[in-house]
């Protein structure tokens, strides 16, 4: 095997001055770079789109035809009702994934080599953060798609119905930022997975993603009024369907404020210990 | 001279709970050199590299790389090392090329630089044909060799070099000690750590020894060798009736000592002088006696920490073994 090619062109590894000039926003600029590893990453391995493609169809289906006549006495009323809280469930659940992919990738050598190169400390976390942009757009297309093929329609405006997309995508990242930590701290990537499923599971259902707040429990109702979930299906009911939208909208964005400044710190600094 | 030390370690300590992976480790290399460290399993080589790359913050000490701390310059530190691990630390679902490419973006060689500097080292390195498959598909050495062109993308003054061979047949282990020598030609500076006295031979320029987070020894490959009583030549009779004439023939060549047989039909006699190899086989054939089997080895890491500290080399860190005895 020819290795070794004794003649290497003008690649000495001595001098500095072959260093560029160092850049502006180092964190924005590598973080993209990352976010493009993490894409590359998802376009080889389809599968892992799974949670964020049939998922939220096959929720639709499942609980439109299922529970619809029983709980709306009406199917297509029904998926009026659920299509936000659909929404809302699967694209938090869509934010298990990262943490999961990011204990894996700690168990290898590769994040070892990013933390010996000059750059911001954070950028491999933003990056992967960012690079899931593309997951929680797919989760809201596939939702909406599938929803409208079943005959659910958007009775507001483009404009508000956009930002109920974006508030969704929002959230998620923001919800991501708790699976990031998770997935620092966990021994295992099986961990993290039950982790996160056991905070997003009460967080769904106990909550209006798929009935009314009032036909729950008095006891119940002082959860509900907290859950982030609660206040994003609010929100994006509104602003999909045109509902009063009292307070939600403001709710949610506190919540994704408030997970942000908690976690995002959290998982850095698991992120710095972990060795 | 010692403004010319490229890597500057003092007193490194670094405990895990109650693992202690470093007790007070020195280590110094001057510009263009090879340090080889030398030691078994859990002797704390990995924590030293760790530690000098940034990755790690030692308890007590310090370091410093081309004059610049590991813990208060890290950053420049980092402009400065290329790193590769024990275990091959590419990004399996990228290609070859991708993975460079990413390296050369996140060190702001630009989108054409870092284009031109992966498309160079995927050259050097033989892996253009494969460039543009996942590194998964890759064999373990395309992977080593993916590894180490990774860390150089940003043509790096010093290099690490984390058991680079461990896990490598003997064919790929020898191409990567060719690549390692081009890299010390380019007036790299390299520290190497091994778990093979014929490794660190072939390469280092010095050897330091470590054991259980201790410095036992430093020294030139020869020196070591000296002290660790060098070369054993081993021989394999055709036919064993001759057994007696060959162990003959092998304490002139010796000198000094008496063969051993030390499997069965198999004699053994420590040389000191180079020329012992070509001696033998001169007076063997003078004599007429075939051999099947004819081997110079250097001393295994074994025999070599059984010389420095009088036991044997094990992984597990046995506190009732560990004692000032270990200082040799």
């Amino acid at each position: 095997m020819s290795t070794v090619t004794l003649t290497r062109p003008g690649t000495g590894p001595g001098p500095t001055d072959v260093r560029p000039n160092r850049r502006p926003f180092p964190l924005v600029r590598h973080s993209l770079a990352l976010a493009k590893r993490s894409l590359i990453k998802t376009w080889r391995t389809p599968e892992a789109l799974i949670d964020v493609t049939l998922q939220p169809a096959l929720f639709l289906v499942i609980f439109v035809y299922i529970f619809g006549g029983a709980v709306a006495g009406s199917t297509h009323d029904y998926l009026q009702y659920l299509l936000p809280g659909i929404l809302a469930q699967t694209i938090a659940q869509g934010a298990i994934a990262i943490g999961v992919n990011l204990n894996t990738d700690l168990e290898k050598g590769i994040f070892d080599r990013f933390r010996s190169l000059p750059i911001p400390r954070s950028a491999p976390l933003v990056g992967a953060v960012l690079g899931d942009v593309v997951r929680y757009v797919i989760v809201t297309v596939m939702t909406l798609l599938m929803g409208y093929v079943m005959g659910f329609r958007i009775a507001t405006d483009p404009v508000q119905a956009l930002a109920g997309c974006l508030l969704a995508v929002l959230f998620a990242l923001s919800l991501s930022w708790v699976s990031v930590f998770i997935g620092m701290k966990a021994r295992t990537s099986g961990a993290v997975q039950g982790i996160m499923f056991l905070l997003i599971m009460p967080l769904s259902f106990a909550s209006n993603v798929f009935v009314p707040t009032e036909s729950l429990p008095g006891w119940m109702q002082g959860f509900v009024g907290v859950n982030p979930l609660t206040h994003l299906v609010g929100s994006v009911r509104g602003l999909f369907l045109g509902e009063p939208i009292g307070s939600h909208v403001w709710w949610t964005l506190a919540w994704c404020v408030a997970l942000v400044a908690v976690f995002m710190p959290l998982a850095m600094r698991a992120y710095r210990r972990k060795v | 001279m010692s403004n010319d030390l490229v890597i500057e370690a003092e007193g490194l300590v670094k405990h895990f709970g109650a693992t202690k992976a470093l007790q007070g480790v020195d280590l110094f290399v001057p510009r263009g050199m090879v340090l080889g460290v030398l030691g078994p399993n859990g002797a704390g080589k990995t924590t030293a590299v760790r530690i000098l790359s940034t990755l790690l913050r030692p308890d007590a000490g310090h370091a410093r790389i081309g004059g610049h701390d590991v813990v208060r310059d890290a950053e420049r530190v980092r402009q400065t090392i290329g790193l590769t691990g024990q275990y091959a630390s590419v990004d399996a679902d990228l290609t070859g090329r991708q993975n460079l490419v990413l390296i050369g973006t996140l060190l702001d060689l630009g989108r054409a630089g870092a284009r031109a500097r992966a498309a160079e080292l995927l050259g050097w390195f033989d892996l253009t044909e494969a460039a543009d498959r996942p590194a998964k598909t890759y064999s373990g050495g395309m992977r080593r060799r993916l590894d180490l062109a990774a860390s150089l993308v940003g043509r790096p003054e010093v290099i690490f070099l984390d058991e680079p061979t461990t896990g490598l047949d003997p064919a790929k282990r020898e191409d990567m000690w060719e690549v390692v020598r081009s890299l010390v030609s380019d007036g790299s500076t390299v520290l190497l750590t091994t778990q093979y006295l014929e490794e660190a031979d072939a390469l280092a320029d010095e050897i330091t020894v470590i054991d259980h987070g201790r410095v036992i020894a430093h020294d030139t490959p020869d020196g070591l060798k000296r002290v660790v009583g060098g070369q054993t030549l081993e021989v394999r009779p055709s036919d064993a009736a001759r057994l007696e004439e060959t162990a003959a023939i092998l304490a002139q060549v010796s000198s000094d000592s008496r063969a051993e047989e030390i499997r069965k039909g198999v004699l053994a006699v420590p040389v000191t002088d180079d020329s012992a190899l070509t001696a033998t086989v001169s007076r063997l054939s003078a004599a007429g006696i075939a051999v099947t089997e004819l081997s110079l080895h250097l001393p295994s890491l074994d025999e070599v920490f059984f010389t420095l500290t009088g036991r044997p080399a094990t992984a597990d860190a046995d506190e009732s073994a560990r004692s000032t005895e270990a200082v040799a």
